[in-house]
């Protein structure tokens, strides 16, 4: 800002130069605005109950940005116009009944004006009755995990994006923090009802596309329900802080045509199959040490480092360490026992349900072999079998 | 300094932050009779109903059926499986319903468990009468145990008429080993 | 200004007698600096807490500090800014300027007032410790919530506890004090009626604290019993309900909200009609504006939770409700621009800062009408739209308007004039870095960028950086606040005892510096005197 060297003038212009360099620079960005109105507004999403709240957002904004034009104008009126230079002997007025009771009334009619689509929309929101699907979403310390009832299939849900990328050692790819393993797949316009809780603490599944926000609330279900005409992939995430990595349990939904995802519902079943009699076959062999540690090591980074770190140092009293930790170089019987039910009260949760014999066999193997312990102990599938 | 009346104000606006601090407990009750008339959260009643009294005031309806999506959730901390024999049943309202949840106990150690009832949508909680219920006291199980732990309930005739689904979800919880501790005892106590 | 009489021998005798006399003092100045300066020191160490994040947010991926420091760095830069800055700072321009705008001698609980400042020391020394504890400092948000905060709480939630005991415990007696001091001291002829706007809104600030305070102090007991003495008040598996938590917790949180925000309307209803050169506009509509706020408050809480599952009627009640907010706060909006219409402004740096205040404010108050439509709700709630809200409301309000009165009554407590230029500098950097830094957080959180997290998707990338830059920006130029506040104090052009021309108000009746002991006989305010 330039100084003037009059004080009196510097103070009554200052704030009119401002409103001059302000409009002078509010009108440059209208220009690059325009192009880039899609990137700042709320997104329209794909269902029409999503696009019916933009519709809210954009008219709450409106009234805002009239409302805003108003009085800012009067305030950079008044501050322009009534400045001591221009306008030396002040009025004497304080009081004025009518137009407070104007200003009180105007406001009143136009919070009812936005009320009633407000009110409407939320009564459809609420709506989850005649579902053709239901789904149960359970938030996870920090996972998905879906279960369709109507068919016998359920998965977690993990985010795929290596800690490589996290930790900027590779170069991000297109879908950074926002790709999982397993999607969620739904079939084109079917009324899908989501039935969702948590086991631990409170989560928050939220597709904005789908414009379902619901908070996972450990012991209790909230309903939330989508309808998507179009086929694609739409991405969220985890939106109630939940603890350590938060911002590392995406939600991602794959939406299909009717026929392709039935056809996926039959894979599913195949896979499902195909992965018992895997675990038939990993229980019948007797695994060596050079075929676990590389399932172990897998198996580790996806699921075990992100609170003990890559190597096995953990992170604090909370995170403990592994390396020459106390249960991994304890009693194996323990370490089975702790890996397969978790620690009640803490966030180390039970992956007896969430990981294969083999998987969970090649993850202890691989803890009681890495680093600094080397116990020689190798787990076998059977044993964890037999542990169910 | 210290005159009369500044005294007594300084004690009242203390009474008013100590009754506030109250006031504070007297959410909970409060909350939990305003989550019983709203349905809020879908809590059920933790009480058994009398099957005589609901039935004589909820007459059997014949030509309306009622969805029911049953859920067995178990919570972080317990090494427990636990889910319902029968996922789905329909049933007519004012008719008596009896299901039944499985559990096993799949840790290395006796634990005692709490199943916490969940109902959606939540102004049908009120409406689901249980006669007989797991969730009203906590399950002991040994390790490696198993036990089918039998639900009677019914479905009041008052359940609004748009609702034509609902869902009876009951999620598992490790007591705190405290409270455990106190009921493992008793129970031996009984033995 | 106080007696050092006996020191001058040893240095040790005069740190004693430094010390005893701060730490003893029951001068409602002295008070009130020491809040002031307390203040401003837990303002930088929360603001450098936001300067850590918003490096770690200058770009995807995880550079400076991981998730672990993370979540702890956001707690407690969110509870020592509301806890530690806001709220001390407006408790001290309340013992500074009740007394004096009110013809008092002092407050009316002198031994209470040291008492009450002096817990607060040791409740933040407690919180800012757990920082340093095994498992690290608090890590669950500001809000806190069950079960992440019980169940899942590091040991240090225990010191999280009793710290936000003691913050309770000296609101609690401070906003005791304020109110008996407004309710006995007033001078005579001065009614409630005639009562400076400041005082009001203090007033009624003073009975939400005294109000919702305890509940927050019930609501950490529960926490407590609940982690240590085996009750369940959230913990499901006894019964309990994590979401009665956050129903308590925001019964004492949107109070809260408003208790971080009237004291500021009340300075802007100070300065704008002095530098207006005009009266305030519509005084009773304001106090009864003021008083309508205040209650709607308590009725509002349900706005937090739109998705945690509530049924139907209960959003629209909460929906209703705080859309109504709306109309007493914009009561309070033209009321300013009326008082300012056809007057004859000048604008020195205090009257900047609460132009600024009532302008960003008012942005701040219309993303919070957006957020009040429950559909709306859905897709903003908990992502940054929610966090440019609150900012809005929090930085160009709560802390401009501090900034407005530090500016407008400086001169007053230290006898000097700041720097004008420095200060218009001031003003038009912060203005400028605070709209670089929380308007294009509106932006990310409609793109759908979630609250909370250290680290973000790629199409967030190019905002999150001019947050940055902005709010490194805006960190600078709060050490130039510091350094004009202490170039003031040190020294500087002489103000005179009325400092500004359009100012009235029995504080400007007193010499400058004020001296220790004023209005010892009380003024005497007649009929037709100002307010």
């Amino acid at each position: 800002m330039q100084r003037s060297p009059d004080r009196r003038r510097c103070d009554s212009l200052s704030p009119a130069r401002a409103l001059k360099s302000g409009l002078a620079i509010a009108a440059l960005c209208v220009i690059p605005c325009v192009s880039i109105a899609d990137a700042i507004d709320m997104r329209p999403g794909v269902t029409e109950l999503s696009q019916r709240i933009q519709q809210i957002h954009h008219m709450s904004f409106w009234v805002c940005v009239v409302v805003g034009i108003v009085v800012f104008g009067a305030m950079f009126y008044t501050m322009f116009a009534h400045s001591r230079s221009r306008n030396p002997e002040p009025a004497d007025f304080s009081e004025n009944t009518q137009i407070e009771i104007i200003w009180t009334v105007i406001p009143v009619l136009i919070l009812v004006g936005m009320a009633i689509p407000a009110t409407s929309a939320l009564r459809d929101i609420e709506n989850n009755e005649d579902s053709d699907l239901t789904i149960v979403v359970t938030g996870s310390q920090w996972k998905w995990h879906y279960r369709y009832l109507d068919a016998p299939i359920s998965f977690y849900s993990l985010m795929a994006t290596p800690q490589e990328q996290v930790q900027n050692l590779q170069p991000k790819g297109e879908f950074y923090l926002l790709d999982v393993d397993n999607p969620l797949v739904l079939p084109t316009n079917k009324k899908v009802r989501f039935l969702v809780t948590s086991d631990d603490v409170i989560h928050s599944w939220w597709v904005p596309d789908l414009a379902v926000k619901q908070d996972a609330i450990p012991g209790f279900i909230n309903e939330a329900w989508a309808r998507v005409p179009v086929t694609g992939v739409f991405r969220g995430q985890c939106a109630e802080l939940c603890g350590l990595d938060h911002a590392y349990m995406p939600v991602v939904v794959d939406v299909r045509p009717e026929d392709e995802f039935d056809a996926w519902i039959e894979e599913q079943r195949l896979a499902a199959e195909l992965a018992g009699e895997a675990a038939v076959a990993a229980r019948a062999k007797t695994w060596t040490m050079d075929e676990l540690l590389p399932i172990g090591e897998e198996v580790f980074v996806t699921h075990c480092a992100t609170c003990h770190e890559r190597d096995g140092e953990g992170q604090g009293a909370k995170y403990p360490a592994l390396n020459r930790g106390v249960i991994t170089t304890g009693p194996i019987e323990g370490h089975i026992d702790q890996v397969m039910n978790g620690k009640a009260g803490t966030e180390m949760q039970a992956w007896a349900p969430q990981l294969s014999d083999l998987e969970i066999a090649a993850v202890i193997t691989y803890e009681r072999n890495s680093w600094d312990n080397a116990l020689g102990d190798i787990v076998q599938p059977l044993t964890i079998y037999e542990a169910r | 300094m210290n005159r009369p009346p500044r005294r007594r104000q300084t004690l009242l606006l203390g009474v008013l932050a100590v009754g506030m601090f109250g006031f504070a407990f007297a959410l909970v009750p409060l909350y939990d009779i305003f989550c019983e008339i709203t349905g809020l959260n879908g809590k059920t009643s933790n009480q058994a109903a009398l099957l005589e009294e609901v039935q004589s005031t909820s007459a059997a309806e014949t030509n309306r059926l009622v969805t029911i999506n049953l859920l067995g959730q178990v919570a972080r901390g317990l090494p427990w499986e636990f889910q319902p024999v029968e996922t789905e049943l329909v049933v007519r309202p004012g008719e008596l319903t009896v299901t039944t949840y499985h559990a096993r106990n799949r840790g290395t150690k006796t634990v005692v468990a709490q199943a916490v009832p969940s109902v959606s949508p939540g102004r049908a909680a009120k409406h689901l009468k249980k006669i007989e219920c797991f969730c009203f006291e906590a399950q002991e199980l040994a390790p490696g145990a198993a036990i089918d732990m039998p639900v009677r309930f019914l479905v009041d005739s008052e359940l609004p008429p748009e609702i034509i689904a609902l869902t009876l979800s009951y999620t598992m919880f490790p007591l705190p080993d405290a409270e455990a501790g106190q009921i493992l005892s008793r129970n031996e106590g009984n033995q | 200004m106080v007696a050092h009489v006996e020191t001058g021998h040893a240095p040790r005798n005069r740190f004693i007698a430094f010390a005893s006399r701060w730490l003893l003092t029951t001068n409602h100045k002295e008070i009130g600096t020491l809040y002031l300066c307390l203040s401003f020191g837990l303002f930088f160490i929360a603001g450098a807490m936001a300067m850590m994040m918003r490096i770690e947010l200058f770009e995807p991926g995880i550079q400076v500090i991981d998730p672990l420091i993370y979540n702890q760095v956001l707690t407690l830069h969110g509870l020592v800014m509301v806890f530690g800055a806001v709220m001390p700072a407006f408790v001290g321009l309340a013992n500074w300027m009740i007394p004096l705008m009110i013809g008092a001698p002092d407050m009316a609980l002198p031994r209470l007032n040291n008492f009450s400042f002096w817990i607060l020391p040791f409740a933040f020394l407690i919180l800012l410790s757990s920082l340093f504890m095994e498992g690290g400092a608090p890590n669950f948000g500001w809000t806190f919530y069950a079960p992440l905060s019980t169940t899942y709480g590091p040991p240090s939630t225990d010191f999280f506890i009793l710290g936000v005991h003691l913050m309770g415990i000296s609101s609690i007696l401070g906003a005791i004090n304020i109110i008996v001091t407004i309710v006995n001291l007033r001078a005579p002829g001065m009614t409630y009626m005639k009562m400076p706007l400041f005082v009001w809104t203090w007033f009624i600030t003073a009975f939400l604290l005294i109000m919702v305070m305890p509940v927050l102090a019930g609501c950490v007991t529960m926490m407590l019993t609940d982690r240590h003495f085996g009750t369940s008040f959230f913990e499901a598996a006894g019964g309990g309900d994590p979401v009665m938590f956050q129903h308590i917790f925001w019964f004492f949180g949107h109070p809260e909200v408003y208790i971080m925000i009237l004291p500021g309307f009340g300075i802007a209803s100070q300065i704008i009609p002095t530098f207006a050169r005009k009266k305030l506009f519509g005084y009773h509509s304001m106090v009864y504006a003021t008083a309508a706020i205040a209650f709607l408050s308590f009725i509002v809480w349900g706005h937090h939770m739109f998705t945690t599952g509530m049924p139907l009627f209960a959003e629209l009640f909460f929906m209703y409700a705080t859309m109504l907010i709306a109309v007493p706060t914009g009561v309070k909006v033209f009321n300013w621009v009326a008082t300012m219409w056809r007057g004859s402004m000048t604008f020195e740096t205090p009257m900047l800062f609460a132009i600024g205040f009532v302008m960003m404010f008012t942005i701040g108050g219309f993303s919070g009408l957006m957020l009040a439509l429950v559909p709306a709700d859905v897709q903003y709630h908990d992502t940054y739209f929610v966090v440019a809200h609150f900012h809005y409301v929090l930085y160009p309000g709560a802390i401009f308007g501090t900034m407005a009165a530090v500016y407008y009554w400086l001169p007053k407590w230290c006898g000097n004039m700041y720097d004008e230029r420095l200060g218009k500098i001031h003003f038009w950097t912060a203005t400028f870095a605070v709209n670089l830094t929380f308007f294009p957080m509106h932006f990310t959180g409609l793109a759908g960028m979630p609250r909370r997290i250290p680290d973000y998707s790629m199409q967030f990338a190019d905002f999150n950086m001019v947050s940055s830059v902005g709010s490194w920006l805006l960190g600078l130029t709060q050490v130039l606040f510091l350094y004009i506040v202490i170039k003031t104090v040190r020294g500087g052009e002489k103000a005179t005892d009325e400092v500004w021309e359009g100012a009235e108000g029995l504080e400007w009746t007193v010499p400058s510096p004020a001296p220790l002991h004023t209005f010892d006989t009380p003024p005497v305010i007649g009929d037709g005197d100002h307010r």
